[in-house]
């Protein structure tokens, strides 16, 4: 019964997301108020059906009903109700529904606080979300349908893939989707605009801090993916460019151009058309991701099962959607006008270049990724591109981006001269190419590569403190402090996120250069050394799990003969798929990790180890956060802060009267 | 002072030497090494997207073997990797040999960036000449901040 | 206007790509062997482990190669063709008993029948390594020469054995 209601809220959800795509947007074009005003509780209506919907696949796993088909391919009477509520999004049907589901949040949010958007706008940006929600429920409800029944029910589940039976798995997809998902405000924004015919500097003030949260939201959610291949997958590598993580990337490369992007429109009127093209960009990228991870034509290591009808269906939608946006913008984007004037060297220009950069990457990944795909369509072989070739084409292209990220920050608007930045900047470019030089010498190596990445953190941090240091110079005030708090906060939100990148850079600096592995044979007793910490392997013991068997090794770390941790690697055999999945132990500490991996049992209780230390691995990640909290700090920023008290002031104070379709 | 340092040490050799050192698991590190170097580039076959280096598959555990008695006889990176290409083409290769067909994959990223170079100078060429001025006045910020503002209220 | 065009016609391209994709198997990797002459082994035989066969004894002959295991699911699934290929007569096949133990192979061919000439056994995989074999069963089409005509990777199922294996062997047979 309860699995029919999910059903049938799907259905209902699909009939109002048909209204919500059409009736307001015509509204807006006939200036019709009352069929604009639709568009709020059609959205409202969605999101709370598509929530009846979550709740009753929640329900159905929680209570283990083996009659819904997506439970009982996914669950089993002995996984913990908090996998089994993860398990919600661990195939295909239920993931989509997730994604439904953020889609709609994101709605009910536009909802929320959008009171100081005219009623034309709102009306356009609701339909246009609407009709993206229209795509993806009438897919579930055609070949995606997660409450299937099955019938006779199946006495027990197949259970959840083992290597999703982790906390990374609760975390990960819910981020990731709110990051993709969220991009698709942006996307409507951008074609909101469009058909309005009104790109100007509000619509870029209203975008940005949507964007932005989209885009911190996707950060930490390809953080959590990295960290958790890296910990549950047992070879110690965090990332691979497999195509599922590049469908993540470029989406993530293209909204990081777009917030600068939006930055200019925002604040100097400049790429407007630009500035639409990447906001279509950004979200035409995440469902471009959808399509090859669900669509089986490229192979992964993260691909969905898959299914040929599936991928025709998203294809089709694709091509309606993306399809659709660019010929709109085709068509209105040359009328829209030029934005303010600014010379070759100026804030607006190295934002551009920077932005060309993030797109010739972008252009780049997504090149690497079809490519297999492109030779065998024409049938001209199948070939592999993997890591040595992303690896190689990608450095040479951040290095330029992340010089210019230094400048940037410092140089003024609309002109700037490149001798006054370069008598600013001496000072930092000459600290971080001495240290940059010289740092891998003293750390005992040197090869161009920890050079050159020494090279570009040192540069973000030493300009980043230069910029900070000459806007609290021409500012007034007390003291320190004073002066300290009365810079913008969008403005310590930027430093923060670039600073965050530098960290990042340190982190794979580092671990690229100085990570040290060994793989032993180690008898009970044995001890082996790396990286200064001595390992003792003091033997392994059965262990019971709720749904697996384990053999733990115990390890007790020492360092100068003092004691440091004891850390438990596992080899689990899930008991339902019957599948061996090895579970690494980490030791995490900020300036290194040390990593240990069971291989395979060998004769009289010894074990072949894998051991591993890896220094500032955990900047990596760290570096994500930072950018992400970066972001947070810019949208608490006065200005949003004012506009949205404003707003509610102004809500409370009186009935809405009608807006008159000018926009 | 230095003396002390070589006492200190000296002393704390015989607590590492209580628990025996553990044998490396290859015979031979430097072509474990090796192997390791090559295989990390190398594609396996059956899985679904992982190196030669992370795959516990038996055909990558075979392929394994067989690099590793290749190491032995002395064989090239070079001719180690023309075995394998011969048996099984160049998809066991994550970076792709240049040869006609993927001329444009490694100097695609490249041309994109001389093309986004040039159309990015055009632009900003362009833009010098026909925009004197900035277009967004103190005005037009003030509409922006009226609009954030009142936009509800407005009738 | 022209300029405003480019991403669409970029995407159009690539939606034109991305459905020809569909229709692929990114998994089926083709042989480089393919036209080239069939690696010579000298393996022992299943049935009498004294013996040992070797591809150079079919010189003169259109033969399949076929590589098998008792452990292998496909190869179950493609055995009734390929004993009804036997039966017809339409050209020999031997096999490769890949990776696997002689006991089960034999009890296997026991239960299910045996379509080949002659088994060789490959115990190491070494052999299945030189014809690039990643996943059994996988079959080759070998000419009179001793060169691969064509190798067709998983099961052989009845389409393949009537459009493409009968009429390629038909055609190598006539030369």
């Amino acid at each position: 019964m309860i699995p029919e209601i999910g059903q049938f809220a799907l259905i209902l959800a699909l009939c109002v997301a048909a209204v919500q795509g059409t009736v307001p947007i015509y509204g807006a074009v006939s200036g019709n108020a009352s069929l604009m005003a639709v568009a709020k509780p059609a959205a409202r209506g969605q999101f709370f059906l598509v929530l009846i919907a979550f709740c009753c696949l929640g329900y159905a796993f929680a209570q283990k009903d083996f009659s819904v088909l997506y439970v009982a391919a996914n669950a089993n009477s002995k996984l913990p109700l908090h996998y089994r509520l993860a398990a919600i999004w661990g195939a295909h049907e239920g993931s989509l529904l997730l994604w439904t589901f953020i889609l709609t949040l994101w709605m009910m949010a536009v909802t929320l606080f959008s009171k100081h958007l005219p009623e034309a706008m709102r009306a356009r940006i609701l339909g246009v979300m609407g009709l993206v929600s229209l795509g993806f429920l009438l897919f579930m409800l055609t070949v995606s349908n997660p409450f299937e029944r099955l019938i006779p029910a199946a006495p027990d589940g197949r259970d959840l893939n083992p290597l999703l039976q982790d906390p990374g798995m609760v975390m990960h997809p819910p981020m990731l989707y709110m990051g993709y998902v969220g991009f698709s405000v942006a996307f409507a924004f951008a074609i909101a605009a469009l058909l309005g015919g009104n790109l100007d500097a509000a619509w870029a003030r209203w975008s940005r801090p949507w964007t932005t949260v989209a885009w911190c939201f996707l950060t930490v959610g390809i953080a959590l993916g990295s960290g958790w291949a890296y910990y549950e997958l047992g070879w110690g590598g965090w990332w691979f460019w497999d195509p599922v993580e590049n469908a993540s990337f470029m989406p993530w490369l293209a909204g990081t151009a777009l917030i600068h992007s939006l930055a200019v429109t925002d604040k100097r009127g400049g790429f407007k058309v630009w500035t639409v093209l990447l906001a279509i960009l950004a979200f035409s990228l995440s469902l471009l991701g959808t399509f090859l991870v669900r669509s089986g034509v490229l192979t992964s290591v993260h691909a969905f099962a898959t299914d040929p009808k599936r991928g025709l269906f998203i294809l089709i939608f694709l091509a309606i959607v993306i399809g659709g946006s660019l010929l709109l913008y085709a068509w209105r984007a040359p009328r829209v006008g030029l934005g303010g004037g600014f010379d070759m060297v100026s804030r607006e220009a190295m934002l551009l270049a920077n932005n060309v950069l993030l797109v010739v990457a972008m252009a780049s990944v997504l090149l690497g990724t079809l490519y297999p795909l492109f030779l065998d369509a024409l049938g001209l072989g199948k070939i592999s591109v993997g890591p040595p070739y992303f690896d190689t084409v990608f450095v040479p292209l951040m290095t330029p981006a992340i010089f210019l990220m230094g400048i940037g920050p410092l140089a003024q608007w609309k002109k700037a001269s490149v001798p006054n930045l370069a008598v600013r900047l001496r000072w930092a470019f000459g600290t971080s190419v001495a240290t940059a030089l010289l740092l891998p010498l003293v750390l005992g190596k040197w090869t161009p590569l920890l050079s050159l990445g020494f090279l570009l953190a040192l540069w973000i941090a030493t300009t980043a403190a230069v910029a900070v240091r000459e806007r609290i110079a021409h500012l007034e005030g007390a003291g320190l402090m004073a002066r300290l708090a009365s810079v913008p906060r969008s403005y310590w939100g930027m430093i923060l996120a670039h600073c965050g990148i530098a960290v990042f850079i340190v982190g794979v600096t580092m671990v690229k250069g100085f990570e040290t592995e060994q793989d032993l044979r180690m008898n009970v007793g044995e001890s082996a050394t790396i990286g200064g910490y001595a390992f003792q392997f003091e033997g392994a013991q059965d262990f019971v799990g709720p749904n697996y068997i384990a053999a733990r090794g115990v390890f007790r770390v020492t360092k100068d003969g003092r004691e440091v941790t004891t850390m438990y690697p596992e080899k689990r055999r899930y008991l339902a798929q019957r599948q061996t999945m090895t579970e690494a132990a980490i030791d995490s500490g900020m300036f290194r990790d040390l990593y240990v991996s069971l291989g395979e049992p060998l004769e009289a209780g010894a074990w072949s180890v894998r051991l591993y230390h890896k220094p500032f691995i955990d900047w990596i990640w760290g570096g994500c956060l930072i950018m992400a909290m970066g972001g947070v700090l810019a949208i608490t920023d006065r200005r949003y802060r004012l506009a949205w008290r404003r707003a509610s002031e102004s809500e409370a104070a009186a009935a809405q009267p009608v807006e008159a379709p000018i926009l | 002072m230095s003396r002390i340092w070589i006492w200190i040490f000296a002393m704390t050799i015989p607590a590492l030497a209580a628990a025996q050192e553990a044998r490396p698991l290859a015979e031979n590190p430097q072509a474990e090494a090796r192997l390791k170097a090559l295989a990390v580039e190398l594609r396996c076959l059956v899985c679904q997207n992982q190196t030669l280096a992370d795959s516990n598959a038996p055909l990558a555990e075979d392929l394994r073997r067989e690099v590793r008695e290749m190491i032995a006889k002395n064989m090239s990176d070079r001719e180690i990797i023309d075995f394998l290409v011969e048996r099984y083409g160049d998809f066991v290769l994550y970076r792709p040999p240049l040869r006609a067909a993927t001329t444009l994959l490694w100097i695609g990223p490249f041309l994109l960036l001389i093309v986004g170079g040039t159309a990015l100078i055009l632009a900003l060429r362009r833009r010098q000449k026909t925009l004197p001025d900035a277009i967004v006045s103190e005005a037009d910020h003030e509409r922006v901040e009226q609009l954030l503002s009142d936009g509800a209220k407005r009738p | 206007m022209k300029r405003f065009l480019l991403p669409l016609a970029i995407f159009v391209v690539m939606v034109g790509f991305l459905a020809v994709g569909l229709t692929l198997n990114p998994r089926e990797v083709p042989s480089p062997l393919v036209g080239k002459a069939a690696p010579d082994f000298s393996l022992p035989q299943l049935h009498e482990s004294d013996k040992v066969f070797s591809p150079k004894e079919m010189a003169g002959q259109v033969w399949l190669l076929n590589f098998w295991a008792s452990w292998c699911n496909g190869c179950k699934e493609e055995h009734p063709v390929l004993m009804q290929l036997a039966k017809s007569g339409a050209a020999p096949i031997y096999g490769v008993d890949y990776k696997d133990t002689r006991e089960e192979a034999l009890a296997w061919l026991q239960q299910w029948g045996n379509p080949y000439r002659l088994v060789a056994v490959d115990g190491a995989g070494r052999i299945g390594i030189n014809y690039g074999v990643y996943g059994v069963p996988e079959t080759y089409v070998i000419d009179k020469a001793g060169k691969i005509r064509y190798k067709q990777i998983g099961p052989v199922d009845q389409d393949v054995l009537d459009q493409k294996i009968l009429p390629l062997v038909r055609e190598l047979q006539s030369q």
